[in-house]
């Protein structure tokens, strides 16, 4: 299970600032947990969200075990020009997803 | 005189029922931030449970007899619990009803629920005359002492509402956004896991989800927030 949903503008003004959010379905278990039996969780996170506007990376973020279960992260970046937002997540257990949005820019 | 005060003053304090006109839904007791998460239609967390449901109810065939859910499961939740075939049954169970695979709290029984939940959200929950031996069932339950702590529902939601229990705003207990996403959770869960969590607290008899006496207790809170809108699914703390 690795739903993942954005949210950015479909359409913007040139050098505008633009919110962009984003939402990941994980667990995001600490691995500081431990089982009714004393048994250590193992460590299951996401490591890092990428997002490139038009091949160019504009955004990256590393996420640490101290963050909830589905992160939410929202970052601002300026409408240049019409193209593609790539979002790509990875984490432990080899959890990776990528999602691509369009925007148009008048 | 002092002496008489304080004797009477328990009485006093013990409303019993809140008055129509004084009923919150829990989305009121909420800070401002937990509000923005369940507000935010696009990347709220219910999100990742809406779509999912969508997803399942084409792939389990709801389709077939139901078709488009944003159309025939609107103001479906807003009736449940409902009498079905001389039975009382909530949301969940009429769900499940041709898909008993999904087990209770199972991630895609939430889903599913949620997504069928969705299609009522803003509209006035109704209850119909037929559940009326099932909710007094549940009024009973709700006002029944119960556990270790021997104490009842009604002690808090109904006479200490607004007051704060560790730390906490106690609500009251108006079921209008079920299934939730808790963030004690950090995931959608039902109205029975929430039923649970009290009854815990109260060191009481924990009973199973899809429970007869949980599905009353259930009628009853949907009857005790009867006109109030559905907000489902919502976002609690």
């Amino acid at each position: 299970m690795s739903r993942v949903v954005v949210n950015v503008p479909a359409e913007a003004k040139r050098g505008e600032v633009i919110e962009i959010r984003t939402l990941a379905g994980h667990p995001m278990e600490t691995g500081f947990r431990r089982t009714q039996l004393g048994e250590l969780i193992p460590r299951d996170i996401i490591r890092s969200l990428v997002c490139t506007y038009n091949g160019v990376e504009v955004f990256r973020a590393d996420l640490h075990p101290a963050v909830a279960a589905n992160p939410l992260i929202s970052f601002t970046t300026v409408a240049t020009e019409s193209g593609t937002l790539e979002f790509r997540w990875s984490g432990d257990n080899g959890y990776s997803a990528t999602l691509s949005a369009a925007i148009k820019v008048v | 005189m002092r002496f008489f005060l304080f004797i009477l003053f328990p009485a006093l304090v013990c409303a019993g029922e809140i008055p129509l006109a004084e009923r919150r839904s829990g989305y009121e007791f909420m800070s401002k931030e937990t509000r923005a998460m369940q507000d935010d239609e696009g990347t709220g967390p219910a999100v990742l449970w809406l779509l999912d449901g969508e997803a399942l109810w084409g792939k389990l065939g709801c389709t077939s007899c139901h078709g488009d859910a944003k159309a025939s499961m609107k103001g479906v939740a807003a009736r449940y619990p409902a009498v079905v075939d001389g039975k009382l049954v909530n949301l969940e169970q009429q769900v499940r009803h041709k898909a008993p695979s999904l087990a209770y709290e199972s991630r895609d029984l939430l889903a599913l629920t949620a997504y069928v939940a969705r299609q009522s959200r803003g509209m006035e929950i109704q209850v119909s005359e037929k559940s009326k031996p099932h909710i007094e069932r549940g009024r009973e339950f709700f006002h029944r002492r119960q556990g270790q702590l021997d104490l009842a529902c009604t002690q808090c939601h109904d006479d200490n509402w607004g007051k704060k229990l560790a730390g906490n705003p106690i609500p009251q207990a108006h079921p209008t956004g079920y299934p939730i996403y808790r963030l004690e959770w950090q995931a959608m869960g039902s109205l029975a896991r929430r039923f649970r969590n009290c009854l815990t607290g109260m060191r009481a008899e924990l009973l199973a989800p899809g429970s007869p006496e949980f599905v009353e207790l259930e009628a009853y809170l949907m009857w005790r927030a009867r006109g109030m809108k559905l907000d489902a699914p919502a976002v609690r703390p």
